[in-house]
């Protein structure tokens, strides 16, 4: 199963997200390069974090516009597998693959640690693996990761079991605190409404291996291989 | 504006230099702006057998400043021990190397960027970060962490906090721009740094052996390209500015002398750097860091012992017009200088063009031993590159000890021995001592995990990281305590260096090399001169015993403001390397149940406290703890044993504080949460001393209880003293110390929330301010 990683200038997870690929039995990464018109032969991609372009204007929004990003919209409208995790989400979301919008952290500053999240829905191809209600330990590190969206869209995303990913406590609850950056609903990552395209703030390519300090983020990419090797419905 | 391809060099000029239109004349006021002495304005005329035009003498101004030219350190320098078997890189070049097992080399170095911090705070300390992490690449090797040592003063000034939240937010903002995680440092406040902060960043890179790259000018005929960034007139003279003393009008008067930097565009110069060096299309990189293309030419001239040709109006600027002084000493921030393999310009400019960079031919290695500036092939400077870069006179100065200082040393110290008030409440005073306190609202704004090799994050006593594909990892840690070093600099470096190695050790890792930040005063002042010559002296003792050889650094002198100097502090980054990084320990207790031990010998000994500062009125007096270095030794080599062992489940180091401190952040600093502690000790110590005096050579750790005697055993034949202390509680347990004379109480999650909420306390001042932490909490 070949996975595309896409590089834009600044990127700085790429190699991560690689290097959490390559774990897996079965799975080879390639990169795709910003300025690569085409994905190739792959069944899914991965825009990681960084900052593309140097997050000049706003985070990922000149990413947007660089030629890669025509491919992989044309691959996500057919229902290839796409996740873009932090750099990556505020990318899907400039280019209107996913609603919302990410504003700076509520603190105003750039936050790093571990988080936790409950999984909100197994429903998706990126979470098949988990329970629902699951808690995930997921290293952060971002300084615009505040999830904004109007009323109509977060219930949209409430309604339709849209919201994958919420951050919580450790006991698995909800609280201002346990919210990094002021998230509306407490949102770490969605899904689009065909459910074939994840955003996420937190790094699971981060929580790959025991010597980490967590193998929380395997399960992500475990549940992509199963969605494509087995094919399942949503 | 320039050629494609520069293949041959021009004919070489037999004229000498003629003064440009507009070049001021050289007068004795000149000559002083430009921070020469009379003397070494002679020794110029001498090495160039007539007077300098404009543009030499600022050629000269910059590369014999202090931050060149190190002419007052570098006698001192000579001292420091600087070779093993496994150093391959000494000091001389961007950055020392070591070998670290498996094909595998270490790149690192540690670079201060006080002066600029300390007028633009973000802008000082992201440049900061952004220099060393070239000093890195241009070695050839991966920047894989960054670690940063910072020296503000006090808290209570509204300046100290602009100046503290500024440089984090830069160092911050720039390493996790490029990507590189911060693994740990330090931060440590006093009234000494006020109006000096001190940001010395360090960073670390990892190559294949044969990947190091040199920084020389190497093969006549080989073409200098300028790659990266564009020149501009920012950060003229930097390095002579950062050479003088600050004073109330520096602030706006040398804000155009800051650079300012760009992250992003850094990032793309790594990797189109680590792109060119494995191409084999170039012979040497170096990064146009201090005195810029100056010195970078000049000194890859001078390494390889060949000349160099450059032409002013090819290297691609910023703004029109400037004059090849201004081009020669601009510091604009992420330039390099390359040295293409004659006929490979093209290749280069096509890696570069990748990375949506520019590469331009500047100019060529020659064999006649000048650095030479033409503009549009008018000579307009022709210095013989070796005198230029090796000839800066180097000084010896007069070094005394002030009686101020004495007097504080000799002070009777038995009155602040007694409790002043409850020992609970002192214990938690200085919890909330910013020296002390939980350095969280610091390390994250800073992405610590990103490269996924992060074992052991800040926080902790050491950074660890693992080495790609290997089971093997490297540590890392800064250190060095200014008040020490002020009250008795020979004994103060002993115990930064004596301090980094422990602390390596208490995560499992062996202390292997060293780079040194050494930030002093005014060295033309005697008592200044007598703290470098001091401090390097119980430096080089103390690295030879551990075995740590220096292997670069960074001198920062006139560090003063209206003549009051910093402490003198000799910053001490120190590596170590790890055989199995899955054996690594952290500081903070893991089980209920577990048997606290500590290793060493408590002394009484307050001098130059933190209970002092922090307790009595900010008072630093007496002598600071004494280091026994064999002692020491024996101490770390039983603790790196047990560890490798399996036998020691936690490790930390006593420091600022005392072993109460030390108790109470092994029992907050676990990964589950704060556990209680039950600890009883019976020294014959005064209750003071035995829980906040700071006497070096103790670790405390914790072992599963079916480990106790097994540790006690192991650590005796070591001749280590050790015993056991008591026993860590559960979760919302009780803190408790008792001693013969006293006791500290306190419920265990008070202790964790007052170590945890002082800094964001005085940073957040106003809870409903926007920024402030307790926002999203409310």
């Amino acid at each position: 199963m070949k996975v595309a990683v896409v590089t834009f200038p600044g990127s700085n997870c790429d190699h991560d997200c690689y290097r959490a690929l390559k774990l897996l039995d079965g799975v080879e990464p390639h990169f795709r390069w910003h300025r690569d018109r085409e994905l190739g032969e792959v069944q899914a991609v991965v825009l990681p974090g960084g900052f593309s372009y140097g997050d000049y204007l706003r985070a990922g929004a000149i990413a947007r516009f660089s030629p890669i990003m025509d491919a992989v919209v044309a691959f996500a409208r057919e229902g290839g597998l796409v996740v873009g995790i932090c750099n990556g989400f505020q990318v899907l979301c400039e280019v209107g693959l996913l609603p919302g919008a990410l504003l700076r952290n509520e603190s105003l500053r750039f936050r790093s640690h571990e988080v936790h999240l409950r999984v909100e829905t197994t429903r998706t191809p990126f979470t098949r693996r988990y329970r629902k209600g699951q808690v995930l330990r997921v290293p952060i590190a971002h300084g615009e990761g505040n999830y904004h969206a109007e009323p109509e869209v977060l219930a949209e995303l409430e309604g339709t079991d849209r919201i994958v990913f919420r951050y919580v406590t450790p006991a698995g609850e909800l609280s201002a605190e346990a919210n990094p950056n002021g998230s509306a609903h407490h949102i770490a990552g969605i899904v689009n409404e065909s459910r074939n395209v994840l955003g996420m703030m937190p790094h699971p390519e981060r929580a790959v291996e025991e010597v980490l300090g967590s193998t929380d983020g395997l399960g992500l990419f475990q549940s992509m291989v199963d969605h494509l090797t087995a094919g399942a419905t949503l | 504006m320039s050629k494609t391809s520069e293949t041959t060099p021009r004919p070489r000029s037999t004229k000498a230099p003629q003064p440009r239109p507009g070049d001021p004349p050289i007068t004795p006021e000149l000559v002083d702006e430009h921070g020469l002495s009379p003397e070494e304005f002679e020794r110029i005329e001498r090495i160039l057998g007539r007077t300098p035009t404009f543009t030499e003498l600022g050629i000269f101004s910059a590369m014999w400043s202090e931050h060149c030219g190190y002419k007052n350190s570098k006698r001192l320098l000579m001292l420091l021990p600087t070779e093993a078997p496994w150093v391959i890189q000494g000091p001389g070049e961007n950055a020392g190397v070591i070998d670290v097992g498996e094909g595998l080399a270490l790149a690192f170095k540690i670079e201060s960027h006080n002066h600029p911090s300390a007028v633009e705070p973000y802008q000082g300390a992201a440049t900061g970060v952004g220099g060393i992490l070239r000093d890195i690449f241009t070695m050839g090797a991966r920047p894989v962490a960054v670690l940063d040592s910072l020296r503000f003063g006090d808290l209570d000034s509204g300046r100290n906090r602009y100046l503290f939240s500024g440089v984090v937010k830069g160092v911050g903002d720039y390493g996790n721009c490029v990507g590189i995680p911060n693994i740990g440092g330090e931060v440590f406040f006093d009234r000494a740094y006020d109006g000096n902060p001190l940001v010395n960043a360090m960073a670390l890179g990892v190559m294949k052996r044969d990947e190091l790259i040199l920084a020389e000018a190497s093969g006549v005929g080989n073409t200098l390209m300028a790659v990266g960034a564009r020149t501009g007139r920012d950060g003229i003279h930097g390095a002579t500015f950062a050479s003088e003393e600050l004073s109330a009008d520096s602030d706006e008067a040398s804000r155009p002398q800051v650079q300012v930097g760009d992250p992003f565009t850094e990032k793309l110069l790594l990797e189109a750097s680590l792109e060119l060096i494995r191409s084999g299309h170039i012979v040497g990189i170096q990064d146009m860091g201090a005195a810029g293309l100056t010195s970078s030419a000049s000194e890859m001239a001078g390494r390889a012992g060949s000349g160099v040709v450059l032409e002013m109006s090819d290297v691609p600027v910023r703004e029109p017009e400037m004059t090849p002084y201004e081009i020669l000493l601009s510091e604009s921030q992420e330039r390099m200088l390359v040295v293409a393999r004659q006929g490979h310009e093209e290749e280069v400019r096509k890696i570069l063009e990748k990375w949506e960079l520019e590469a331009e031919p500047i100019g060529s290695v020659t064999d006649d031993g000048h650095f030479r500036i033409e503009e549009d092939g008018t000579v307009v400077a022709d210095i013989p590159a070796l005198p230029l870069t090796d000839g800066c006179p180097t000084y010896e100065r007069e070094g005394i000890e002030s009686d101020e200082v004495k007097a504080l040393r000799a002070r009777d110290l038995a009155e602040f021995l007694e409790p002043e008030g409850d020992l609970t409440d002192t214990f938690l005073q200085l919890m909330e001592s910013p020296n002390i306190a939980s350095r969280r609202w610091i390390y994250e704004q800073f992405d610590t995990t990103v490269r996924t090799s992060t074992v052991l994050r800040p926080g902790g006593d050491a950074g660890v990281i693992r080495l790609s594909g290997s089971r093997r990892g490297v540590a890392a840690t800064t250190d060095c305590n200014g008040r020490y070093c002020f009250l008795n600099p020979r004994e103060g470096a002993r115990a930064a260096v004596a301090e980094a190695a422990r602390n390596l050790v208490c995560v499992g890792a062996l202390p292997t090399a060293v780079t040194n930040n050494l930030n002093f005063g005014n060295p033309l002042k005697p008592h200044i001169y007598y703290q470098m010559r001091e401090a390097v002296l119980g430096m080089a003792e103390a690295c030879r015993l551990f075995e740590t050889p220096v292997t670069g650094g960074n001198v920062s002198l006139y560090n003063e403001t209206d003549g009051q100097a910093i402490y003198p502090t000799p910053v001490i980054g120190m590596v170590g390397t790890v055989d199995d990084v899955s054996q690594v320990v952290g500081h903070g207790f893991r089980t209920p149940g577990d048997t606290v031990i500590l290793l060493g010998e408590n002394r009484e000994e307050i001098g130059g406290s933190e209970y002092l500062y922090r307790i009595h009125d900010g008072l630093v007096a007496g002598e600071p703890p004494v280091v026994d270095l064999l002692a020491e030794r024996r101490l770390q080599h039983a603790v790196l044993a047990l560890i490798q062992q399996g036998l020691l489940k936690s490790a930390h180091d006593c420091a600022e504080g005392g072993l109460a401190c030390a108790l109470a952040e092994a029992a907050v600093g676990g990964s589950r949460g704060p556990l209680g502690l039950s600890v009883q000790i019976h020294d014959r110590i005064r209750p003071v001393a035995l829980l906040f005096g700071e006497s070096t050579g103790r670790i405390l750790a914790s072992v599963d209880p079916a480990d106790e005697s097994a540790v006690l055993g192991r650590a005796r034949n070591h001749g280590v003293p050790a015993r056991v202390l008591g026993k860590v509680g559960a979760p919302g347990d009780e803190f408790r110390i008792d001693t013969p004379e006293g006791a500290i109480r306190a419920p265990i999650d008070e202790v964790a929330r007052r170590y945890r909420n002082a800094i964001p306390n005085l940073m957040d001042h106003d809870p409903d301010a926007p920024g402030g932490e307790s926002h999203a909490s409310t």
